[in-house]
């Protein structure tokens, strides 16, 4: 089988700093991928490379048959990637369900439609989206009010809406308590499953990572230093190594929360 | 043009360099310290000439002219520590709007206090002992006191550097210019802080204003004029950047010189007085300049968006709300009727209406779609203007004529709009005024064609319409129809569009949308509508002149749309005809309006910083308890 997403020689440096020095790695359909690594690994550099964020310095990112580097923003959005920000990015002054509304709209080919009320566009469908994320019963609150990991839900249910093959989550989990953070990843593992769609992920909790993931990819200092699965992770001396660097061991780090 | 008259021109554009310099310092000063936008800086500028011009009166036979002269420095330097202590202090943290709103507040007031203190007439002063003659350069004469003023601006750049870089304030103001938190976290007396820079800012533009005494007359223009050179200058160079804005200082005032130097050219068969361009030239360098550098010539992009006040989302009427804006519709048709005994109401219901109509135009833009825009005036008047030449010039009929207006704004629109949404903050702000100034330069100096500054007269309606009732009607139908249309938009995909651009920008770009072409259309559909009350008001008046496009108007049109609050659909209708209609009233019975209208702006902002409908929705909302909800 190809991989939806295959990652080469993926390149970014800030002035003198590499931020993304060369990574290589793959996605396969159904894959729950997480991204681990200390901070400024380069993890979120290497999302916005592939969202067209930021430009590459190099490298290529082929999904199906095309190379998303180079490509803006929301080219890479047409081509069914979706993501969430390590610190979201919502529509604050929009209603719930009125920020899942505009994602369906602008899904629709329909921002540019002057005239017509917005209101009743595709409702069911968003409330639809509310309650695969858990917030139907929050839809009409003003986004501004929300508690934290209800933003983040949020801006999930926006991601989801033009049905991505592929999700990118940057901390998906940040800010939430450790029994929210399982039931997150449960979800979303439950989204990966009924929309046969990839998730690439980034997360800080060891346990959350250790429980959810299918595989692992490490990043240290903007080099891929291992890959493998949960169990071998673990093992690794190298990460090992890369995280006793920082002065957190997995052990220190399972126990503290963020 | 001989070399030796460039050579003057170029020494004047440095004495003007200078003297722009004092102005534009402070300014930089005190907005990389405060992030406070001072329009009120060329109102201490003005200031310290017609205090220097007292003190040198009095006091010169006693300690002589040059203490005397100075001493305005430091006593406007003491006024700016006062208003900065018991005003400025207060709206740190309200929204950048309504800072801006505070500071004009305050030249309206001080602009009124100084015609109270010193009369209308320009004042003269003398000429500087020993400095009053002239020097012969190449067989031309140059006045001597310009040479000590082309000094002192590299003198002030100096000491400032040297206060800035080597001393533990200046360390300070650098820290907290580059980042607010950082110089929080360093444990600085931020208020202290705040005061003494205010207070620095304050006395450079004052011993700016002084040291022109023996060069010009103290006039009581020079408060907006001199702020909006100052801005310019501040924006090219780089907001908080010093020298910066000597840079931008000299580029500035030297191109400005060689228009004069260059005179008029000839080619193609026309003549172009260059030299009177001189307004469009410094705009167009700005413009220039903010297109490749869009922070200034040594600006750094702001770190950190500032915060900003939160909005709740916006509610589709109610059948309570739809029933009341069916009555106010028709109480208004009935107006003529109502009103039969009694001419003058309809004529001034016109007024309110144009003006109403406009304001729901910058509310549009600066709201929903959060551009700021200090220039709008210039849509107006291209509605007004392409109103009155296609009757006058093209022959077309009047009907047709207000029809086109609103095309003509919004072909402007367009064209500053592409510029515009790539900038943002306090440079968009500078880029439509910019924008505007060159319209209006452009209107004010072509005579042939647009009637320069005499403007356009036999701009009448058809016969049909020649009935101010009738007007009337035909105004409120425009209106009342413009103001549903842009609230209709809104409420459309394209009106989501436009606040979730605002909102995050990031995010329209990760599910798809184009955010700048949003903000475009935003623009045009704004300056559209500008359009069409501009050609009603030309029509209603039968004569323009450029002030229909000048900055005051702009202005007027943020004061409105600030007064009735920024968050609400309907706050900016009623801002206009509050304010239009206590401009109407209150100018006629008082001298001292302004003052009264920057008062009543002040109140407004520390009381009610929401705006009038804001605060009367909030007062319900709490009223039946019902916190949240939505803007109306
Ligand atoms: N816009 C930028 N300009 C300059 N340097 C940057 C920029 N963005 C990131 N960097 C640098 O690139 C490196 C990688 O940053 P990145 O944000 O990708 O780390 P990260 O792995 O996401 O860390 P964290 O776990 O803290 O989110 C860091 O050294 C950071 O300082
Ligand atoms: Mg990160």
């Amino acid at each position: 089988m190809t991989a939806l997403l295959q990652v080469r020689g993926l390149q970014r440096r800030f002035g003198g700093n590499l931020a993304v020095d060369g990574i290589d790695f793959h996605i396969d359909q159904g894959e729950l991928l997480a991204m681990i690594g200390p901070n400024g690994a380069g993890k979120s550099t290497t999302f916005n490379l592939l969202n067209g964020q930021l430009r590459a310095d190099g490298g290529t990112a082929w999904l199906g048959g095309r190379d998303l580097i180079g490509l803006r923003p929301r080219e890479i959005w047409k081509q069914g990637v979706g993501r969430t920000f390590q610190i979201a990015e919502t529509f604050a002054s929009l209603s719930v369900v009125e920020n899942v509304q505009m994602a369906l709209l602008s899904a629709a080919g329909r921002v540019f439609d002057l005239w017509r009320a917005a209101r009743d566009f595709q409702r069911e469908q968003a409330l639809g989206l509310l309650r695969d994320v858990g917030m139907q019963g929050q839809a009409e609150r003003p986004c501004s009010v929300l508690a934290y990991g209800d933003v983040k839900r949020l801006e999930l249910a926006i991601a989801l809406a033009n049905r991505p093959r592929l999700l990118l989550m940057d901390e998906p989990t940040a800010g939430m308590a450790s029994a929210e953070r399982h039931e997150l990843m449960v979800l979303t593992r439950r989204l990966v499953a009924e929309r046969g769609m990839a998730v690439l992920f980034t997360e800080h909790s060891m346990d959350v990572v250790f429980a959810h993931a299918d595989r692992v990819i490490v990043l240290a200092r903007g080099r891929l230093i291992a890959t493998g699965r949960p169990a071998e992770i673990r093992e690794h001396p190298a990460v090992q190594e890369a995280y006793f660097g920082t002065g957190l061991s997995f052990e220190k780090r399972r126990g503290a929360p963020q | 043009m001989t070399p030796s008259a460039v050579l003057v021109q170029l020494l004047n554009g440095l004495a003007s360099a200078s003297s722009l310099f004092f102005v534009a310092a402070g300014l930089s000063l005190i907005f990389g310290v405060t992030r406070i936008i001072n329009f009120a800086h060329g109102s201490f500028y003005m200031l310290g000439l017609y205090l220097a011009y007292s003190l040198v009166d009095r006091f010169s036979a006693h300690i002589g002219f040059w203490p005397a002269l100075l001493l305005a420095g430091p006593m406007l330097g003491l006024l700016g520590a006062l208003v900065e202590a018991l005003l400025l202090r207060r709206v740190y943290h309200a929204p950048e709007l309504l800072q801006l709103l505070a500071t004009f507040a305050l030249v309206l007031v001080i602009k009124d206090a100084t015609l109270w203190c010193w009369g209308a007439e320009d004042l003269l002063g003398p000429r500087a002992p020993g400095l009053g003659g002239a020097i012969d350069l190449l067989g031309r004469r140059f006045p001597a006191y310009d040479l000590l003023l082309i000094a002192l601006g590299p003198v002030l750049l100096g000491l400032l550097t040297l206060l800035l870089r080597r001393t533990r304030w200046g360390t300070l103001v650098r820290a907290a210019t580059q980042d607010r938190e950082m110089a929080g976290a360093l444990g600085v007396n931020q208020a202290w802080l705040f005061t003494s820079v205010f207070a620095l800012g304050t006395m450079l533009a004052g011993l700016g204003g002084a040291l022109q005494l023996p060069r010009e007359p103290a006039s009581l223009s020079l408060d907006l004029s001199s702020v909006g050179d100052a801005f310019v200058v501040v924006v090219v160079g780089g907001l908080g950047s010093v020298p910066g804005a000597f840079l931008a200082a000299l580029l500035i005032s030297e191109v400005k010189a060689l228009c004069v130097a260059l005179g008029t050219l000839h080619g193609f068969g026309l003549a172009l007085p260059v030299s009177k361009l001189t307004l469009v030239a410094e705009f167009l360098v700005m413009a220039v300049v903010l297109v490749a550098r869009p922070w200034g010539l040594m600006g750094k992009a702001p770190s950190s968006s500032r915060h900003r006040a939160l909005e709740a989302p916006l509610q589709p009427s109610g059948p309570g709300l739809r029933a009341s804006a069916v009555v106010v519709f028709l109480l208004l048709a009935s107006l003529p009727w109502l009103s039969a005994g009694a001419p003058y109401v309809t004529v001034l219901a016109v007024d309110l209406l144009v003006a109403a109509l406009f304001a729901a135009s910058l509310h549009f833009i600066m709201g929903p779609a959060g551009l700021h825009s200090f220039g709008h005036a210039a849509y107006f008047g291209l509605g007004a203007y392409g109103a009155a030449l296609l009757v006058l010039k093209a022959g077309w009929p009047m009907e047709a004529a207000l029809v086109a207006a609103p095309l003509a704004a919004a072909l402007g629109a367009m064209l500053l709009g592409w510029f515009a949404v790539r900038l943002s903050g306090v440079y968009l702000a500078m880029l439509t005024l910019a924008f505007a100034q060159i319209v209006w330069g452009i209107t004010f100096q072509w005579d042939g064609f647009t009637g320069g500054s005499n403007g356009l007269t036999g701009v009448w309606p058809a016969a049909w319409l020649a009935d101010k009732q009738v007007y009337f009607l035909l105004t409120l139908s425009a209106a009342a129809g413009g103001a549903w249309g842009l609230r209709r938009v809104l409420f459309s995909p394209f009106g989501y569009a436009m606040r979730a651009g605002r909102d995050s920008a990031l995010r329209c770009e990760a599910i798809g949308i184009n955010v700048l072409r949003v903000q475009w259309l935003a623009f045009v559909i704004a300056g559209g509508v500008a359009g069409i009350a501009g050609g009603l008001f030309a029509f209603s008046k039968g004569s323009i002149s450029p002030d229909v496009m000048g900055v005051g108007r702009s202005v007027d049109a943020l004061v409105m749309v600030l007064l009735g609050g920024v968050q609400t659909l309907s706050g900016p209708l009623v801002g206009a005809v509050v304010f239009t209609w206590l401009q109407d009233t209150v100018a006629r019975s008082t001298d001292y309006w302004r003052a009264l209208l920057g008062g009543v702006i002040l109140l407004l902002v520390l009381a009610f910083p929401m705006g009038m409908v804001g605060f009367l929705r909030d007062a319900v909302w709490q009223l039946r308890g019902r916190p949240g909800g939505g803007a109306r």
